[in-house]
């Protein structure tokens, strides 16, 4: 079932209700089956899922059970749906119009206390254009844009349905580095000095609340949202990149043991890949981040995600550029890793099962028994940027593969006018 | 019907057009003229040295629409002596077996900002925009290229040889862009690419409008947009012909204008108009406009609706630079569709593969890929051959170049890239580039990856370490 992965929250479980499922099998066979764990590939795969899990994985001589659908993905490729780790699909409509656009608040007097799933959008049209990309879970971050503290982030399913929320507040997003120093006041000290004493008033939560509204460095309502991250219940996803604050974080890191920090952006990373392996801290990357674009991140390379594997960093991949629409470019990305030396294993381990368990959502981005059904089927290696999904099943169900961009698509396919209008395509 | 008016075919044309661009500089019956120089910034671009090279075996795209297995390009003096199948080794050539890899044009980005936004992007290097009027065609690109943008490096990885870095689209005209060759060197005008024509950007759309309405100015809306462009270029007209009586007439010479020396090269068919437009409405709106003072749009940037009137830009030989799937990130980008380029393509019309970004312009290659399989799901039947053309040969045509880039034919310069494989693969690398011949990329020669004067003694040193 897909309940222990919730973590028992009532909010969370209240979040996610599940449909009643009618009892249903699927034999998925005949691919070639990617598991997400870092294993090699399963040739000439069976997938069986009952309901909304995964039942069994194995080699051709598994059994099909009896009555079961068979789905042939003879010559094709099968992977676990695709876990994009940091994105904001479905919180922004577009993102240059305001009202649209639910990532940014900079006029609000709250900061951690912002929850991204008050504004997510099931219905919002990069959901299905991201799950007919084969993505079919996304951890949402709302952008720091009045504190270094972001808010709380969620994780997400693609199918655009009314329950689509897997995990709400799923992590504290917090911005340090260059962004953060910005955003305290102008330098690296003034946002340490802020990190520091916010997780304070979170600690000291109610007690230095009683006689006045104001904390040390948040406001009663941001500190009682930070309680869980400050506790060590809530992961605090922080982005930082250049190799000394990662050095910084991580003897904080070591100082402040009961604290689920993971890291994202990290740039710098392999400079000090020894050191983040044996912090234990898991990190989020991009493949595609290999300029000098700023100056903590003058130590770019392709080979960044490579070199921290090798370390024993648990490294999932993620596309930060166009975040809000194009989450499914996360497979590029990841692509790009294997051309700079992964192996397509890591590749397609660090986009569905390093994800999954950073957000503690272990039961999610791999096909193996007692799974989530969350399953795609490819028309070609699945990390070529020339393939594409025929197939994907959210927990079991099997999703439509239409968006708004295929009903463009197929509206100007032709450019001969008829004798209606365009408008009267659809 | 683009060829012509893209001057494709010449270095002698282009320095024709150049010469007779906003005056002449013959003496008239009356006797000495005052003259504008049109080349006041000239390219002192000297290509390195090369060796003769017989390139073989390898899996040939001509960029032309043609794959040869198995095939052969010989290199002399820097040019492309021959392409095929049996071409014999002269004495003393360099012979590089591409068993197994793929040959292909250099990739030529039509849509860049490298050097006037460059990396690191602090405000120091933001030079991109002259936002301060909404008409900046006297602005040109290439006073503000930085030669050691460690981006210049990274698109040489990616296979780049030529780039067009234009100003941004900030205005209605947002000045001068500027062709380059993708060499290291200490000045813009080292990399400037030899009798390549000037080219001017232009903006349609919600940035002008934006920019200058959100301060109360004109233009304030795409009207506006509309009433800037036509009050300029009627400005325009009337200073060639001022100059064109002075010509033919003398008496006293007319005022220089900076700006309407830009415009009324475009008038003249000298300066390429290369513009920024997203909306199929507003593109078509613009044909009208072009019609209405005599000139030609080389190619409509971004383009995100294209594919709504790739017949119109069929029929006016216009051709399309757009992205492989960005959409969504502001109004005029939402109907955005990944078949966006086949469709231009399958319409008969002039498609391009552009970057628009420092990252992306490091695989374009990969954006062509994505683009032409998702054509091939939709029906859309291209073949890998015809869409290099998106590439390199098209792109070439937007800008003037075509007669000397953009494709593997005699007589071309050898702007090649070998790649490790199959270039529509996620997995293929660029692995040497030869730039009129020289190579100037070899990624398992560490002797042959530049760092740029920024990244040297930095953590990374151009992402080598």
């Amino acid at each position: 079932m897909i309940r222990p992965l919730l973590i028992g929250t009532a909010l969370a479980a209240l979040a996610c209700a599940l449909p009643v499922a009618s009892a249903e099998t699927i034999a998925i066979t005949g691919g070639t089956v990617w598991t997400g764990t870092g294993n090699a590939p399963l040739r000439n795969g069976v997938v069986i899922i009952v309901d909304d899990e995964i039942a069994a994985v194995g080699g051709a001589t598994l059994a099909v059970p009896e009555g079961a659908t068979v789905v042939s993905a003879n010559g094709r490729f099968v992977t676990p749906g695709i876990f994009s780790p940091f994105s904001r699909t479905g919180i922004v409509e577009v993102s240059a119009e305001v009202p649209s656009n639910d990532a940014f608040a900079e006029l609000s007097r709250y900061s951690a206390a912002i929850d991204a799933s008050d504004g997510f959008n099931p219905s919002a049209t990069s959901i299905p254009i991201t799950r007919i990309g084969g993505v079919t879970r996304i951890a949402v971050a709302p952008s720091a844009s009045n504190s270094l503290f972001a808010g709380q982030g969620l994780v997400a399913d693609t199918s655009g349905g009314p329950a689509s929320v897997t995990l709400q507040r799923a992590f504290q997003h917090v911005v340090l580095g260059e962004g953060g120093s910005g955003l305290s006041g102008g330098s690296r000290p003034a946002a340490w000095a802020t990190f520091r004493a916010a997780l304070d008033d979170a600690r000291q939560f109610t007690r230095r609340y009683i006689t006045s509204s104001e904390g040390g460095a948040l406001g009663r309502v941001d500190a009682e949202a930070l309680v869980p991250a400050a506790l060590g219940r809530q992961l605090i996803l922080i982005q930082v990149h250049r190799a000394a604050d990662i050095l910084r974080l991580i003897s904080f890191q070591a100082e402040n043991e009961d604290l689920d920090i993971a890291l994202v952006g990290v740039t710098e990373g392999w400079l000090v890949a020894d050191e983040l392996a044996a912090s234990g801290m898991p990190v989020i990357v991009d493949p595609f981040d290999n300029l000098p674009g700023s100056f903590e991140s003058l130590g770019s390379t392709s080979r960044n995600a490579g070199r921290l594997i090798e370390a024993g960093v648990p490294v999932a991949i993620a596309h930060l550029g166009s975040d809000a629409h194009l989450a499914r470019l996360v497979l590029q990305s990841a692509g790009n890793a294997v051309a700079n030396g992964i192996s397509q294993a890591d590749a397609i381990k660090a986009i569905t099962s390093v994800p999954a368990d950073i957000f503690g959502l272990g039961t999610l981005g791999r096909l193996e028994t007692g799974a989530v059904a969350d399953v795609v089927i490819w028309d070609g290696d699945p990390l070529e940027v020339t393939s594409a999904p025929t197939t994907v099943y959210i927990a079991g169900v099997e999703q439509s593969m239409e968006s708004r961009q295929t009903k463009l698509r197929d509206r100007y396919l032709s450019l001969e006018e008829g004798d209606l209008p365009f408008a009267y395509r659809k | 019907m683009y060829q012509r008016l893209l001057m494709g075919s010449a270095a002698l044309a282009c320095a024709a057009l150049l010469a007779a661009c906003g005056g002449g500089s013959e003496a008239a019956d009356e006797g000495e003229r005052v003259s504008i120089n049109p080349d006041p910034y000239p390219s002192t671009y000297v290509p390195r040295p090369s060796a003769t090279t017989l390139i073989t075996n390898a899996t040939i795209l001509d960029g032309v629409g043609n794959r040869i297995d198995n095939g052969s390009v010989l290199i002399v003096e820097g040019r492309i002596s021959a392409i095929g199948t049996e071409l014999e080794t002269p004495e003393g050539a360099v012979v590089i077996d591409a068993a197994g890899k793929w040959l292909t044009p250099g990739i030529i980005d039509d849509h860049s900002h490298l050097g006037v936004y460059a990396s690191p992007g602090v405000l120091a290097h933001s030079d991109g925009n002259e936002i301060t009027g909404p008409v900046t065609a006297e602005v040109w690109a290439e006073h503000a290229v930085w030669p050691q943008d460690p981006g210049f490096t990274r698109a040489i990885a990616g296979g780049i040889t030529a780039m067009q870095v234009l100003p941004g689209s900030a205005n209605l005209f947002g000045g001068r862009g500027v062709i380059l060759k993708n060499v290291p060197a200490r000045t813009a005008q080292d990399m400037k690419f030899p009798n390549a024509p000037y080219t001017v950007k232009m903006a349609c759309g919600e940035n002008p409008k934006r920019l200058y309405g959100g301060r109360g100015q004109a233009p304030g809306s795409r009207m506006g947009n509309f009433a800037g462009y036509r009050q300029a270029w009627a400005k325009a007209v009337e200073y060639k012909r001022s100059w064109e009586k002075y010509e033919a007439e003398g008496g006293t010479p007319p005022a220089r204008d900076l700006e309407l020396d830009t415009l009324a090269g475009v008038l003249s068919g000298d300066i390429l108009v290369h513009m920024h437009c997203y909306r199929a409405d507003e593109m078509v709106q613009v044909l009208d406009m072009a019609d209405e003072f005599g000139y030609k749009v080389s190619s409509f940037h971004h383009g995100v609706e294209a594919y709504k009137i790739a017949d119109y830009l069929a029929e006016t030989g216009t051709c399309a630079s757009i992205w492989a799937d960005w959409w969504g990130f502001k109004m005029e980008a939402y109907d955005g569709i990944p078949e966006n380029l086949p469709l231009v393509h399958n319409a008969g019309a002039c498609a391009i593969v552009h970057s628009d970004s420092p990252v992306g312009i490091q695989r374009l290659n990969q954006e062509a890929a994505k683009a032409w399989s998702d054509g091939l799901r939709a029906g859309l039947e291209i073949t890998q051959a015809e869409a290099w053309s998106w590439l390199s040969a098209n792109p070439a045509r937007s800008l003037g170049i075509f007669g000397e880039t953009g494709s593997i034919e005699p007589g071309k310069a050898a702007d090649l890239v070998i790649w490790t494989a199959d270039p529509f693969s996620v997995y293929a690398r660029a692995e040497q580039v030869f730039i009129d011949g020289a190579k100037l990329y070899d990624l398992n020669n560490d002797s042959l990856l530049p760092v740029t004067d920024f990244e040297l003694g930095q953590p990374g040193e151009g992402d080598r370490k």
